[in-house]
């Protein structure tokens, strides 16, 4: 009996130790804007996107239309590996890219040959202001208006429906977030920029980055999840040992 | 289940037969035979059955020692990464100490300390003549001294004492009160009010919203108003814009609610009141977070799912002469969640 309460004690501290932990923050990209070869990225993009996307990017009955996305959008869809798509499911996940830094600026320069669309931001704008105080308290206010209720404060991420998520943010680069903000991919709405301006937008990043640098002083953060996480553990943990320490006051010695 | 069932004719006389078997009461069958447990014949098991109390208590104290030790190893320096080890340390320590004092304290019961059954009857729980009788004569005795009977005057101050004693209590009520009146029915929303970000409080202009947008919003002026917060509470309204052909029902009596695809609706759930700000942009669900009511815009903020009973309320709006969004008027129903004189309105 006492056994098994220490088994179910252990798994709680293995679930606890075992829970997501932050993503090692990837270091902001400095450097300058891949110049993309529009030649290269039509024939890229017809050897790899054209069976769902059409070979005009006019989208058909597997995939929307590329005209007028921009080349935001492309560098954050090819650039996270949520494309080219690796099976049909609720949502493309982010995974390791399948093309190199310049194969995606050439296949965003052609996508953003076709029609006018939201730019690949220039890396100055989008870096983070980490010894900023007033851009970091700026930026949680946007951030815990517009982002909070699927990201969570924290940008731990969260569910929506029907086996949709709003992924964690914590290691996506300062350039991804704000493409996501411009373009809004998959259900996430879009923020452009008269919604939340360019420097707003710096100061959300900014916000992100200081928090993932954060020391974790209550211990294990449990994925940031608050409630969700912190719940299981008391039930699975704390609510297991109360129960394995019941059950062994109420039995007869041996 | 034999016993109606026709396929079998002998069931009903087997059960008939087991039913005559029955006696009519049953004896006291008694406590089980006492089982000895291996303690208590066991020499060898007792002294290991003690050997572990003593081990468990030993830690006990082990534990009290760490949780000392652990207060000077990690003092705090001022900042949270040592408060962290220091409480962890401390805490850890202390744990240990009490659970396992008393987990030795209920071995050592379990194991060692005698375990006989014992019968104990209760006793009756009226008293006997001569004890009724003296308690009686102590009250008689009690009314006759403090002399209630003889001085009406003292016995009644007192009762109108008493009976005022309470009313305090219900004077406090009053504070509960005013009526919220007509609070619940009327937001900060009405005709001309302009649309503005939450938090900034700049307005919007309708070629601003773009296909896809999710704008949170304030009705101009929040900041002035006596309770900035309640008044948030209700009027705060999400704006989205999506392409009108996707609307799968059209009300014509919402017929130019909208400003070419821009939506407004509340944001208080209709539920218990939870901001539903969850849009997912391609599917048009708003989600909220707290129960998972969805609501679909293009029917309106209909409920497709989760406990939400009514619809969002939507927010008519329009431009005005610089493009600004205003809102037409009020929302047209009650905000949030359901109450008891909302009626059906």
């Amino acid at each position: 009996m006492v056994l098994l309460l220490l088994a179910l004690f252990g798994t709680g501290m293995a679930y606890a130790a075992a829970a997501p932990t932050e993503g090692d923050g990837e270091a902001a990209e400095a450097g300058e804007l891949l110049t993309g070869d529009e030649d290269n990225g039509r024939e890229l993009f017809l050897a790899n996107c054209s069976t769902c996307h059409g070979v005009n990017a006019a989208g058909g009955e597997d995939g929307p239309s590329l005209i007028g996305v921009g080349a935001a959008s492309v560098d954050f869809q090819v650039g996270t590996g949520r494309m080219p798509l690796q099976n049909t499911a609720p949502q493309a996940p982010e995974k390791d890219p399948s093309f190199t830094e310049q194969e995606t600026a050439d296949l965003a320069a052609w996508v953003a040959s076709l029609a006018p669309g939201p730019a690949i931001p220039d890396p100055g704008s989008v870096q983070p202001l980490i010894e900023d105080d007033e851009a970091i308290s700026e930026g949680g206010e946007i951030f815990r208006v517009n982002c909070a209720m699927c990201h969570s404060s924290v940008g731990a991420g969260g569910a929506l429906t029907r086996g949709k998520y709003a992924p964690a943010l914590a290691g996506s680069s300062p350039k991804h977030i704000y493409e996501a903000m411009v373009t809004g991919p998959q259900s996430m709405p879009v923020f452009n920029d008269a919604n939340i301006t360019v420097e707003e937008k710096q100061s959300v990043i900014s916000y992100l980055k200081y928090i993932e640098e954060q020391p974790k002083p209550g211990g294990l953060s449990l994925g940031s999840l608050g409630p969700v996480s912190e719940g299981l553990f008391a039930w699975l943990g704390l609510l297991g040992l109360v129960i394995a320490t019941t059950i062994w006051l109420g039995a007869k010695s041996s | 289940m034999t016993v109606d069932h026709p396929s079998r004719p002998t069931g009903s006389s087997e059960v008939a037969a087991r039913h005559d078997a029955l006696p009519d009461s049953f004896d006291n069958p008694g406590l089980p035979a006492h089982r000895h447990r291996m303690a208590d014949t066991d020499p060898v098991a007792a002294s290991r059955a003690e050997r572990q109390v003593v081990g468990l208590f030993a830690l006990s104290a082990a534990g009290t020692i760490f949780a000392m030790v652990a207060y000077f190893v990690w003092t705090p320096e001022g900042d949270f990464a040592s408060i962290k080890s220091s409480t962890l340390g401390v805490g850890l320590g202390m744990a240990l100490s009490l659970f396992a004092l008393g987990v030795g304290a209920v071995h050592w019961a379990k194991t060692l300390m005698p375990d006989a059954e014992v019968v104990e009857e209760r006793h009756a729980l009226r008293g006997t003549e001569d004890e009724r009788a003296a308690a009686l004569e102590i009250l008689r005795i009690g009314g006759e001294e403090s002399g209630i009977g003889r001085r009406p005057l003292i016995r009644n101050s007192l009762l109108g004492a008493l009976a005022l004693f309470p009313l305090p209590g219900i004077v406090l009520l009053r504070d509960l009160g005013p009526l919220p009146g007509d609070v619940l029915t009327h937001t900060l929303w009405e005709e001309g009010v302009r649309l503005t970000r939450d938090p900034t409080g700049t307005r919007i202009k309708a070629s601003e919203v773009t296909l896809g947008s999710v704008y949170h919003v304030i009705p101009e002026g929040l900041g002035d108003a006596e309770h900035p917060l309640e008044e948030k509470a209700k009027a705060a309204v999400l704006l989205v814009r999506m392409d009108r052909s996707n609307m799968v029902v059209n009300d014509p009596a919402r017929e130019g609610w909208d400003v070419d695809g821009i939506y407004a609706y509340s944001k208080i759930c209709t539920h218990v009141g939870c901001p539903v700000a969850l849009y997912e942009q391609q599917t048009h669900h708003l989600l909220c977070p707290c129960h998972q009511s969805t609501f679909d815009v293009t029917q309106y903020c209909k409920v497709i799912f989760g406990p939400a009973k009514r619809p969002l309320p939507q927010l008519p709006i329009t431009v005005d002469d610089e493009g600004y969004l205003v809102a037409q008027s009020d929302f047209t129903e009650p905000v949030g969640p359901s109450y008891w004189e909302r009626g059906d309105r």
